[in-house]
């Protein structure tokens, strides 16, 4: 009998917290039985650069805020069969995406010229600076996204749920208890 | 003796002049809605109770159920348009649940969980509403307002002060306070006004009371919306 292919994931943190990537390791032990099942390719976890033609899941936290954000986003989908939103900002935008209301010469002034405490008061302008968007995203505005798990993060428990059922081929689905906005 | 119906097969009793949707609550059975309340005259407006009688579709808070009707409610096709209806709600405001004081006893949010809502689906507006902050005991978020007009017939036909109204048309319809200033504070409104209790989002707030209850208690988080007894449905 020949041992079954282990799936491909890539993880990132877009405009995120990593609050949902702690959820993510919140599932404790079951890391383990999951391991047994896929193989980390680019993520916050292993340091790979970038994701590997033919990956078979992406798993995609925060929304979009600048150019840079788009850009990894973009290489995700090319290189992920599946991809998933994981969490409220790659969803609606989350809580970066409550500065949309702003202009940003605005938030700029507020954040770096006249906000309270700063010294050599300077907009950073370094040309490696990735640009910053007018608006902050959710992800499904850019690519197509395959499935989403709602959360403020979502618990261990809700990603565990989400991820065991689509590696046993089954629609993923939370339920009263795991399904959250908050 | 009551006349029946039938929702989704089941037999459903009815007296004279019940609608559809009230009979249905009578009965112990949940039909998703937003802008109903068992209190006040029916508006017709979110379109979230949408069923079909003998194969065509109107609103259940609307239509008075007539002896032998077939309604269908609970079907894949129904709540999918249901669905659809509640992510143009969430995309025409702000609706952040994890920074809303609402969340877990929002009826909006808890209707997005029953129908499965995992995504908002369409394009965001990112609408920007002020808030109104001038009232000492409570606050205005328009950012979450869905336009139900709850607040609007609680203060007129219950409260008779007329404190809110929409204003507006189609896209651009908007909640507005009735006074000169256009600010809460300038009304007579008080926390003991019917409209101060009756809001299903996070617009209508009481001051000082904010994130009171802990994550895993509030109303949603013990029950889904719609597992009520008969007569709770809101």
């Amino acid at each position: 009998m020949t041992e079954k292919k282990k799936l491909r994931v890539a993880t990132t943190s877009l405009a995120g917290c990593f609050g949902c990537h702690m959820s993510f390791l919140d599932i404790d032990e079951r890391l383990f039985t999951l391991l047994e099942h896929i193989d980390f390719d680019r993520s916050p976890l292993t340091d790979i650069k970038t994701v590997t033609p033919g990956t078979d899941i992406g798993i995609i936290e925060g929304g979009l805020c600048n150019a840079e954000n788009v850009h990894v986003l973009r290489e995700f989908r090319q290189n992920c069969r599946i991809l998933i939103a994981m969490g409220a900002c790659a969803i609606n935008g989350g809580l970066p995406a409550q500065r949309n209301s702003l202009s940003l010469p605005a938030i700029f002034d507020e954040v770096y010229q006249a906000g309270f405490g700063l010294a050599n008061a300077l907009i950073p302008n370094d040309p490696e600076l990735p640009l910053v968007l007018d608006q902050v995203h959710p992800i499904h505005e850019v690519v197509k996204i395959d499935y989403f798990i709602p959360g403020c993060p979502p618990s261990g428990d809700a990603i565990w749920k989400f991820l065991t059922d689509l590696l046993a081929g089954r629609e993923p689905e939370l339920g009263h208890g795991l399904m959250h906005y908050d | 003796m009551s006349q029946t119906f039938t929702l989704d097969g089941k037999t459903i009793a009815f007296e004279p002049g019940q609608t559809i949707l009230q009979a249905a609550d009578a009965a112990g059975v949940f039909i998703p809605h937003l802008c109903y309340h068992p209190e006040f005259k029916p508006h017709g407006s979110c379109k979230l109770c949408t069923v079909k009688v003998n194969g065509r579709q109107t609103a259940s808070c609307t239509m008075r159920a007539m002896p032998g009707m077939a309604v269908e409610s609970d079907t894949e096709e129904i709540n999918a348009e249901r669905r659809a209806l509640t992510q143009m709600l969430f995309v025409e405001g702000n609706h952040y649940c994890p920074s809303c004081e609402k969340s877990g006893n929002c009826q909006l949010q808890a209707t997005a969980y029953h129908l499965g809502m995992m995504s908002t689906h369409y394009d965001h507006f990112f609408p920007n509403r002020a808030v109104d902050a001038s009232h000492p005991e409570v606050l205005l978020d328009f950012n979450r307002c869905i336009l139900c007009s709850l607040c609007v017939r609680a203060s007129r036909d219950v409260d008779g002060k007329n404190v809110f109204a929409l204003s507006g048309r189609g896209i651009d319809t908007h909640l507005i306070v009735n006074a000169s200033s256009g600010r809460l504070g300038d009304t007579d409104f008080t926390l003991a006004d019917k409209a101060a209790e009756v809001c299903p989002v996070g617009v209508i707030l009481k001051k000082r009371q904010g994130f009171a209850v802990p994550i895993g208690e509030r109303t949603y988080d013990k029950a889904p919306i719609g597992a009520t007894t008969a007569g709770e449905a809101c």
